[in-house]
């Protein structure tokens, strides 16, 4: 095939299937707590069905309302395009890309933010102003983890710190990735809004933190911060998949590892939601501490061990 | 060599012509207008062709001056820093001309614009400067001109006090630096850079050199701990000349840094250490202390602090890295300190001129008294938020671009392997994202609380957009920003000469290899804007022949909400700050609601500087105890004066006799 046409084919998966993500969190919640509960596929119906809608505006709020939520999934997607999947190479890889990849997620954030503080309501500026906080204690956990692994594997794309680990390397640095993949698996966990930073299910304003920021939005920016929000979980996801990923395997065992690898991350997500409580708001920056301190140690492990 | 000469000329006189034009300030503003775009329009290409071709200039005349030599001269450095200069003058004069339209003509105005030229004029002098003697002369100039261009609104409460420290500071600065020039003067037997930097220094020497130079002009750079001053005198200075403090003058620091690292040569790897801390420590306190702010031209200028710290990380990381043999992550930090030199004053020039449009619109620089502006402002209000997302890195604007730099140059030179370099490097890049995080959070706050929602005070109800005077060079300033961050490829040119100069390599050899990984980072840059607006038109197309409601906010069901119901700036940063409440140490005014019926509790809560309560205040304190001591002496009896003199004598005579 075109090599050019293969580039554009790794951000597809993530398009497609990301809402699936969110489905199968649903069904794993549903079976742990005895319910019924909603059937996998009810994202896609919930996109569907405020795609159909018009909206309602609110009287205070700017055009920036409306662009925020846009610019938020603009830039999310545009995040995938630095990303591998399974077998596909990256659509845009250079040195570096990993700063592009943390800042595409920083302006999609900012772009939420904007849009809460708009509408004026002392909720979502209160879902803002935790946001913010948030996220910003999460961004050296992140960095550490990320440059670390660009250490291990020698590279500064995400091509090649994702996908650039053979079987021997992976074996001999598995203690750092392991803990590389802990901090990250609990950034996860806060950039997403999961319990047990931030409940996707809870009904009292005053408790949530991502859910309040989007309270004025409805029809089809909705859907777009609901999108945005599946295909964050999934870049998430995937950063923690592909590390463990050897390079040189045939492309259909790579593509399973790939899909076994995004399922699995997806039940425990489900499992951690059913199985612990949420944390106290004062503690979330004590879990966010965690996260840097267990990328640290897998720094320390790595710069310990040396590059073979 | 003549054009930057001919700015200086034009420069000086208009600034005359300014001082003479008394009560028709309006004269004297055109006057200025005029002499800095001529000014610009003379400099600027000669300083663009020595820094595109990398052949450096100078020019030299007698003086009879002792120990001085009017020697000027071009080298790539300089040049980047003259058309930094120049080229932002222009729209900060232009700004100023509609920020002071709004006031009667005085003399005290004409003056005023007379010394906004002079301070162009010895910023220019201070970075062409071949000669110690020349540049402390300018350098003095500078702080002079600025001191009074801060105390510019002198009968307002506060300005005269704050003038004073920012005095205060300025001169202890020099003073350090007249130290370093005499120690290094009395051993090079001249002042002239090219005798300086042909003497042998061994390590004390050195060392002692460059911890005068970091004092020195660190201090005016706003690097903690010497930045005490800068939240203060910034603020109060009228926004145009804030604009020039923040985004130019404080570069001067940075200026000097360099150029003095240039001199000495023979680098030592604990200065690369010594600057990394001050960078990051500069760059954290700065975004903290931004956090707790409520005055939004202060917050404006703790993040100068932050962002001064951000780019001497990157000075730092390129010495370390050329200690260290690592070449080109020695390069990459140089050029993106350097174009973060430039990128800071686009977008913190942007700020401070749509913040400053904003609070005289608005009668308050307090956030909790504003809100709702950027719908009575909507020029001002995208223009400030435009310059936030670039000083938080956001791409595709300039900010990115600048960081992107010196985080590769942390990376490579981090990725080199395990040596103590290479540590201190890779651990320095959290540093740089938790301040990058905290500084998002600090922007969605001050945007979010001063241009967002509802008006929380009457005169914020009632503010107006600000002139055309003011409102184009913004604009103009935020297409800077925008157009760097998508064309950042085409900036490598600019940079890579001064920067190779730094890091010790050709410039033709690292350069290319920036401007490749830049390439990929403006086209990134470019799909996002097409993705937003393949969006934007989806959602247009969507909602075509759909109904779109209006309605207020929602307010879970409480059915008379308020303005002041609005999460404000002190509530925005709590979730940061509340942890942080015992290193901080805020302070806190309580006044709780009590009885069955409570009425008019209070709650209000203020953040001093660390460095001044535990620093400069000891130190102030003590300075003026100790002058209270020897207050005796000086009784303002003429009786006891003539008896000072004749001991004075007698001491002599026997001083005489004796020897």
């Amino acid at each position: 095939m075109n090599p050019v046409v293969v580039r554009l084919l790794a951000p597809l998966p993530a398009l497609v299937l990301a809402p699936l993500l969110l489905g199968l969190i649903g069904r794993v919640k549903a079976i742990m707590g005895a319910r019924r509960g909603a059937p996998l596929l009810q994202p896609y119906r919930d996109l569907a069905r405020l795609l159909g809608k018009g909206e309602l505006l609110s009287t205070t709020a700017t055009p920036l309302f409306r662009l925020g939520p846009v610019a938020a999934l603009a830039s999310t997607a545009a995040a995938l395009l630095l990303l591998p999947a399974g077998p596909l190479p990256p659509a845009l890889s250079f040195p570096g890309d990993l700063l592009l990849l943390a800042y595409l997620l920083a302006l999609g954030r900012f772009g939420t933010l904007v849009a809460a503080m708009d509408t004026g309501s002392a909720f979502e500026g209160m879902g803002a102003s935790r946001e913010a906080a948030f996220s910003a204690l999460s961004e050296p956990a992140l960095f550490l983890a990320l440059g670390g692994l660009a250490w291990a594997r020698h590279g500064l794309s995400l091509g090649a710190l994702l996908g650039g680990g053979t079987a021997a390397g992976l074996a001999r640095q598995a203690p750092a990735l392991g803990l590389f993949t802990a901090a990250l698996f609990l950034l996860l966990l806060a950039e997403n809004s999961r319990i047990p930073v931030d409940d996707p299910a809870t009904h009292l304003e005053l408790t949530m933190i991502h859910e309040v920021m989007v309270l004025d939005h409805s029809g089809p920016t909705f859907a777009a911060i609901l999108y945005g929000a599946s295909l964050k979980l999934w870049i998430f996801a995937s950063l923690l998949v592909s590390v463990w990923i050897p390079a040189g395997l045939p492309a259909w065992a790579s593509a399973g590892l790939y899909a076994a690898g995004m399922a699995l991350v997806t039940v425990s997500v489900g499992l951690v939601e059913s199985l612990t409580a949420r944390l106290k708001l004062a503690k979330v920056p004590r879990f966010l501490a965690l996260a840097g301190v267990l990328a640290s140690l897998g720094c320390l492990v790595l710069f310990a061990g040396g590059r073979p | 060599m003549s054009g930057p000469l001919i700015s200086l000329g034009i420069l000086v006189v208009g600034a005359i012509l300014s001082a003479l034009c008394g009560r028709r300030s309006l004269a004297a503003a055109r006057v200025a207008l005029l002499s800095v775009s001529l000014a610009a329009a003379a400099g600027t290409p000669t300083a663009l062709r020595v820094l595109v071709t990398g052949r450096g200039v100078s020019w030299r005349a007698p003086w009879s001056l002792p120990w001085g030599s009017l020697s000027v001269a071009l080298d790539p450095l300089s040049a980047f820093f003259i058309a930094f200069i120049l080229l932002l003058a222009v729209p900060f004069a232009f700004y100023g001309r509609g920020y002071l339209a709004r006031h009667r003509g005085s003399s005290w105005h004409s003056l005023s614009w007379s010394l906004f030229q002079i301070l162009v004029a010895s910023m220019v002098l201070v970075v062409s400067a071949a000669d110690g003697l020349l540049l402390l002369m300018a350098w003095e100039a500078m702080s002079v001109a600025s001191l009074f261009l801060v105390i510019h609104d002198h009968e307002e409460e506060g300005v005269l006090k704050d003038g004073l420290v920012y005095a205060v500071a300025a001169h202890l600065g020099v003073a350090a630096l007249l130290g370093l020039f005499a120690l290094w003067g009395s051993w090079a037997g001249s002042l002239r850079f090219a005798d300086l930097s042909a003497v042998p220094l061994g390590r004390g020497a050195s060392w002692t050199l460059f911890l005068l130079a970091v004092a020195g002009f660190g201090s005016k750079a706003g690097l903690a701990p010497f930045h005490v001053w800068l939240p203060k005198a910034h603020p109060a200075a009228p926004s145009h000349v804030s604009a020039l403090m923040s985004g130019v003058m404080i570069k001067m620091g940075i200026y000097g840094i360099l150029r003095i690292l240039l001199l000495l040569g023979g680098w030592r790897p604990g200065w690369g250490y010594l600057l990394l801390a001050m960078g990051g420590s500069s760059a954290l306190m700065g975004v903290l202390y931004a956090l707790g702010q409520h005055d939004l031209k202060r917050l404006l200028a703790y993040h100068s602090v932050e962002n001064v710290g951000i780019i001497t990380i990157g000075i730092g990381a390129g010495v370390l890295a050329r200690t260290a043999g690592m070449e080109i992550a020695s390069l990459l930090a140089f050029m993106g300190a350097l174009l973060h030199v430039l990128n800071h004053g686009l977008f913190k020039g942007l700020l401070f001129c749509g913040g400053g449009a904003a609070a005289q619109a608005s009668g308050t620089r307090e956030m909790d008294a504003l809100g709702g502006l950027l719908k009575r402002m909507p020029w001002t209000g995208t223009g400030f938020l435009i310059g936030s997302m670039a000083i938080c890195a956001l791409p595709p604007l300039n900010g990115f671009a600048s960081e992107f730099l010196i985080y590769s140059g942390l990376l490579s030179g981090a990725l080199s392997g395990r040596a103590a370099p290479s540590l201190v490097l890779f651990f320095s890049v959290p540093v740089l994202a938790l301040a990058g995080g905290l500084a998002l959070a600090c922007f969605a706050k001050a945007f979010g609380v001063a241009f967002l929602g509802e008006p929380r005070s009457a005169p914020a109800r009632d503010a107006r957009e600000a002139n055309p005077w003011m409102i184009a060079p913004m604009m103009a300033l935020a297409l800077a920003c925008i157009a760097i961050g998508l064309l950042a490829p085409l900036m490598v040119s600019l940079i890579a000469e001064p920067a190779s100069a730094l890091a010790g390599v050709a410039a033709a050899a690292g350069g290319g290899g920036a401007a490749a990984v830049l390439t990929k980072v403006a086209l990134a840059g470019w799909a996002l804007l097409l993705l937003a607006a393949i969006l934007s038109a989806l959602r247009w197309l969507l909602l075509r022949g759909r109904t779109i409601s209006k309605a207020p906010t929602w307010g879970c069901g409480f059915s008379a909400p308020t303005a002041r119901m609005q999460y404000t700036a002190s509530s925005f940063a709590e979730p940061l700050l509340g942890p942080l409440r015992g290193v901080l140490r805020p302070r806190v005014h309580l006044v709780e609601p009590r009885g069955l019926f409570p009425e008019g509790g209070s709650f209000s809560s203020h953040l001093e500087d660390w460095a001044d309560k535990i620093l400069y205040e000891p130190l102030f304190g003590g300075a003026a105890n100790l002058a209270g001591r020897v207050r005796p002496l000086q009784q303002g009896r003429l009786q006891l004066y003539l008896l000072y003199t004749l001991l004075a004598l007698i001491a002599l005579l026997l001083w005489q006799v004796l020897a």
